[in-house]
């Protein structure tokens, strides 16, 4: 990614779950439940907010109303403000994503996936 | 003749109710023994699963994230009121990473009555890894795993093979059918 000091940037990451997976919407429908979580550490760029995808209110069989879930492939997209004063040339922001993911019949323990991308500051 | 065909009538629909239950517990050969493990319970006392040992047990990994396991949760609580003075016991191996924070609320929201503890990861590995929850083991009387269930089943599959473990057959006179009808009345038809 390419990002010029002073002005905004973002990243859109691309999730996909397999045919009959679900994982918690960032606003699950439960306070026990999991929600995604994308988390940054992005200096020298600011996050300036992480939008989430709509999520889906699905019924499975092991709860009695819909439950807020994300299903197949979906976009988290972040924005970031890149300032004057970052110096230029390479770097690299991580994020953490956190996850919990279901089938209709099991649930799956929580995940955090790392992840690392380069970014080219220019002026 | 009239009240024979009644009669054989009733019994088939009740043999059907049942051939639908399906089992998986394994032939006493095949059964390995379940791991012993000490792990605390909420008061801090140490739960080994050997203090069970001559009990039929329902060993239930679960989560209190876990939608599945909150289904089954209101189940074992009926089998541990049910047959706990028949040498039963459900125990209940949390593995929520928040441990008792999580737990304990939750023990006592659902005033679950049996016996929970905390597991971490050697208990797991100890059970060849929990991939997904609820995973249940249920355990016989000499403390060998009679069956293993990953993910949700049946109220009534669990019911069968606890009744076939402490009865060392499916009915017995007394229990009561999956359906909630007491065997008895099953017995009653075979009599007459």
């Amino acid at each position: 990614m390419s990002a010029k000091a002073g002005a905004t940037a973002q990243i859109k990451l691309t999730a996909e779950l397999r045919s009959g997976y679900h994982c918690n919407s960032n606003t699950p429908s439960d306070d026990y439940l999991i929600p995604l979580r994308l988390t940054w550490t992005a200096a020298p760029l600011e996050v300036a907010g992480v939008d989430y995808p709509k999520p889906q209110m699905e019924k499975y069989s092991f709860s009695d109303k819909p439950l807020s879930v994300y299903t197949g492939n979906f976009d988290l997209v972040t924005r970031f403000k890149v300032p004057a004063s970052a110096p230029a040339g390479p770097a690299v922001i991580t994020a953490k994503l956190r996850y919990q993911a279901c089938t209709d019949r099991a649930c799956f323990p929580p995940k955090t996936v790392d992840l690392n991308v380069p970014v080219d500051i220019v002026k | 003749m009239r009240r024979k065909w009644w009669v054989s009538a009733v019994t088939a629909l009740i043999l059907a109710g049942c051939s639908q239950v399906k089992t998986a517990v394994k032939p006493e050969k095949d059964r390995h023994t379940a791991p012993d493990f000490a792990l605390k319970d909420v008061a801090g006392k140490t739960v080994k699963l050997s203090d069970f040992h001559g009990k039929v047990v329902l060993l239930n990994f679960w989560a209190t994230w876990c939608g599945p396991c909150e289904i089954e949760i209101p189940w074992f609580i009926d089998f541990q009121q049910s047959f706990k003075d028949r040498n039963f016991v459900v125990l209940g191996v949390s593995l929520d990473d928040d441990g008792w924070t999580a737990v304990k609320p939750y023990i006592e929201r659902r005033k679950i009555n049996y016996p929970v503890v905390v597991g971490n990861d050697q208990t797991e590995l100890l059970y060849g890894g929990i991939d997904a929850l609820p995973t249940t083991f249920v355990i016989d009387r000499a403390g060998r795993i009679a069956a293993v269930h990953q993910g949700l089943i049946s109220k009534s599959e669990y019911e069968h093979e606890i009744l076939d473990l402490l009865d060392g057959k499916n009915i017995k006179v007394g229990s009561v059918l999956p359906s909630g009808r007491p065997a008895v009345l099953w017995t009653g038809l075979w009599a007459r």
